[in-house]
C-alpha cells in the first residue's frame, strides 16, 4: 500500500470557529479522489495544512510519508489554488517554465505541459491576455508540470465550458493511470461528472461521507419517486391507492425506497385506473450530495 | 541556486516589461542631464570638468531619490503577491522562503542598477559632449554608480521589510513612504536641530559623527562628497577632514550593515507571512 496523503485526525479552529474536526482521509497513487463541500466546508483550510501554509491544531498529515509543508512534501506536491493568478506582464511559457524550474523539473517539461491543456498556441502571449479559462489551464499547466507524485486541485473545474470540463477530467485521469495521487475539490457532486473514484464529503469542517460514488448512493437511501399520469380525472383513484402527492390535476408523484420500486410499477400496471404515462426518477448526484452536505432530510425541499 | 536565479529572472522580466526599468531611468536622467548643464556655468572659473560639479550635485540628489525609487520597487514584493494570490503558487513549490526572498533582492537590485546605468550613463555622455573627455571624472561617476546601487539596495531590503510585516499592499505603501521621510528628510532636520541646539560643541563632536554614519543615506552622500571633494582638492575647489569615526570607504560599512540586517528581519518576517 502506498499512500500518498495520509491524513489522520486533523482539526483545525480560527478563534472560535472550527474549520477542520477531526478529519481523516488517505488517497493512494493512481486515485482520484474528490473532496466536496459548500463553500466554509473546510476543502480550501484542508488543502492550505497540506501544504504547510497554516498549521493543524491537532492530527497528523503527512504527503508520500514526509511531513506536510516540508520542503520534502513540497517537492512531491503540486497545487491548484482556487482563484489562481498570474504576473500579469510574463508569457504562459515563462510562468510554467518558472514552475518547472522552481520544482527542480526541466524547463523543457513545460512545453510538453501546455501542450497538454491545449495552451501551445496561446504560450507565448502575455497572461494579461488570457480570458478565465485560459488562466485555469495554465494553472492546470504549471501544477502538471513535472510529474507531480500528488496533485491538489482546489475547483479545478470553475470557469471551464462542459467541453474543457470534459478534457481535463481526460487529463486527471491520464495522469492518475501513471500514478499520480490526484485530491480534487468541488461544489458538487454533478460537476464532477463521476469522474471520481472515490467521493469524500465535508460538512462545517467534519467529514461525513468518504467511498466509491455508488456505494454513497445507496447508504444515502433516497427513494425513487415515480410521477403517474392518468388520463381522465383518475388522478384522485391514484393518490387515493398510492399515497403520495398530488403534482397538477392530471399527475400524482409517488415516492419509495429503491427495492420498493418494482412492486409499485408492478401494482401501477394491473390498476384499473386509467395512466397514461409513467415517469420513474432515480435520485440525482445533486440530491445525494445535499442529502450528505446538508445532513438534513433533503425530502422536503424535493420538488 | 537555479531556483533563486529564476525568481531573480522574473523580477527582471517584469521591471522592463512594466516599464519600470524605463521610467526610473527617465527620471534619474532628466534630474542628472539638468544638473550636468546648471554645473558647467561654474566650471568656466574653476577649471573643473563639468561632470565634476554634476557628480557632487548628483549624489545629494541621489540621496532622496534612489530610496524613493528602490522602495516603490520593493514594498509590493510580498505584501502585494499575497493580495494577488501569486505568493501561494510559488511558496506551495520545493523552493525555501528565503531562497525567494533573495532572489527577488537580486532581480530588483538589477532592475535598479539598469536603470541608474541608464540614468547616470546620460549624464556621463552628456558631460563628455560638453566637457571633452580629458580629465572626465569617469572613475568618479563609476563609484556614485556602485555607491548608488549599494544604497538602493538598503532600501529594497527595507522595502521587503515593510512588505513582510504589514498585512495588505496599502499599508505596506504608506510604512515604505514612512520610512523614507524619516531617513532621508526628517533624520537630517533632527541632526540639524541637535547642531543648532548643543551650543557647547559636545553633541557636534562625540555624537553627531556617529548618527550621521548611523543613517545609511547620510553615510553614502559623506561617502561621494569625499570622493568628489578629493578630485575637487586638485582643482582648487575641496574642503578639510571630514572628522568623522571612519573615513574613506569605511563609511559605506554603514549601508552594508543596514543592508544585511534589513534582508535578516525580512527573512524573519517572512516565516510569519501566510500566503
Amino acid at each position: 500500500m502506498s499512500k500518498r496523503i495520509e491524513i489522520a485526525s486533523v482539526s483545525k479552529r480560527f478563534g472560535r470557529v472550527e474549520a477542520l474536526r477531526d478529519v481523516s482521509l488517505a488517497v493512494e497513487a493512481g486515485e482520484v479522489v474528490a473532496l466536496l463541500g459548500h463553500n466554509g466546508a473546510g476543502k480550501t483550510t484542508l488543502f492550505r495544512i497540506m501544504l504547510g501554509f497554516i498549521r493543524a491544531n491537532g492530527g497528523t498529515l503527512s504527503i508520500c510519508g514526509e511531513i506536510a509543508g516540508s520542503a520534502a512534501a513540497r517537492r512531491a506536491i503540486s497545487y491548484l489554488p482556487e482563484s489562481v493568478a498570474f504576473p500579469k506582464m510574463l508569457t504562459g511559457r515563462e510562468v510554467v517554465e518558472l514552475y518547472a524550474t522552481l520544482k527542480g523539473a526541466a524547463r523543457g517539461d513545460a512545453g510538453k505541459a501546455l501542450e497538454q491543456v491545449g495552451l501551445a498556441e496561446a504560450a507565448d502571449r502575455r497572461c494579461g491576455t488570457y480570458s478565465k479559462g485560459m488562466r485555469q489551464r495554465l494553472g492546470l499547466a504549471q501544477a502538471i508540470v513535472g510529474q507531480p507524485k500528488v496533485l491538489l486541485l482546489d475547483e479545478p473545474t470553475s470557469g471551464l465550458d462542459p467541453v474543457s470540463r470534459g478534457e481535463f477530467y481526460e487529463l486527471i485521469a491520464g495522469l492518475a493511470r501513471s500514478g499520480t495521487a490526484v485530491l480534487l475539490s468541488s461544489h458538487g457532486l454533478s460537476e464532477l461528472e463521476a469522474r471520481a473514484e472515490r467521493v469524500a464529503i465535508l460538512r462545517k469542517g467534519r467529514l461525513v461521507a468518504d467511498g466509491p460514488l455508488a456505494a454513497l448512493q445507496k447508504s444515502a437511501g433516497l427513494p425513487t419517486r415515480i410521477r403517474v399520469r392518468s388520463t381522465a380525472g383518475g388522478a384522485a383513484d391514484i393518490h387515493q391507492r398510492f399515497g403520495g402527492r398530488r403534482i397538477n390535476g392530471a399527475s400524482v408523484e409517488i415516492a419509495c425506497a429503491g427495492e420498493e420500486k418494482m412492486p409499485v410499477l408492478a401494482a401501477l400496471h394491473a390498476a384499473p385506473e386509467p395512466v397514461a404515462d409513467i415517469e420513474v426518477m432515480p435520485p440525482t448526484l445533486d440530491e445525494v450530495y445535499r442529502y450528505y452536505s446538508l445532513g438534513s432530510n433533503v425530502e422536503e425541499d424535493r420538488s | 541556486m537555479k531556483a533563486v536565479l529564476a525568481i531573480a529572472l522574473t523580477e527582471i522580466r517584469i521591471g522592463i516589461r512594466n516599464r519600470w526599468v524605463l521610467l526610473s531611468a527617465a527620471i534619474l536622467a532628466i534630474f542628472s542631464i539638468l544638473l550636468v548643464v546648471l554645473g558647467s556655468g561654474p566650471s568656466g572659473t574653476v577649471d573643473a570638468h563639468p561632470l565634476t560639479v554634476a557628480v557632487a550635485s548628483l549624489s545629494t540628489l541621489a540621496v532622496y531619490l534612489i530610496p524613493l525609487i528602490a522602495l516603490l520597487l520593493s514594498f509590493d514584493a510580498v505584501a502585494g503577491e499575497v493580495d494577488r494570490g501569486t505568493l501561494q503558487l510559488v511558496l506551495a513549490t520545493p523552493i525555501a522562503r528565503w531562497q525567494v526572498l533573495f532572489g527577488k533582492f537580486i532581480g530588483h537590485t538589477a532592475v535598479l542598477t539598469m536603470a541608474l546605468m541608464l540614468g547616470y550613463g546620460a549624464a556621463g555622455m552628456l558631460g563628455y559632449a560638453l566637457g571633452g573627455g580629458e580629465d572626465m571624472p569617469l572613475f568618479e561617476l563609476l563609484l556614485l554608480v556602485a555607491t548608488s546601487v549599494l544604497l538602493g539596495a538598503v532600501f529594497v531590503a527595507v522595502g521587503y521589510v515593510a512588505s513582510c510585516s504589514a498585512r495588505q499592499t496599502g499599508t505596506a505603501a504608506a510604512l515604505a513612504v514612512g520610512i523614507w521621510l524619516v531617513t532621508v528628510v526628517l533624520y537630517d532636520m533632527a541632526l540639524l536641530g541637535g547642531l543648532l541646539a548643543s551650543q557647547d560643541g559636545v553633541f557636534a563632536r562625540l555624537v553627531f559623527p556617529w548618527l550621521l554614519l548611523f543613517n545609511p543615506a547620510d553615510a553614502f552622500r559623506v561617502y561621494n562628497m569625499a570622493i568628489v571633494d578629493g578630485s575637487l582638492l586638485r582643482t582648487g575647489l575641496g574642503a578639510g577632514p571630514t572628522g568623522l569615526p571612519l573615513e574613506g570607504a569605511g563609511v559605506l560599512l554603514s549601508p552594508v550593515l543596514w543592508c544585511l540586517a534589513a534582508l535578516g528581519l525580512a527573512t524573519l518576517a517572512f516565516r510569519r507571512v501566510t500566503p
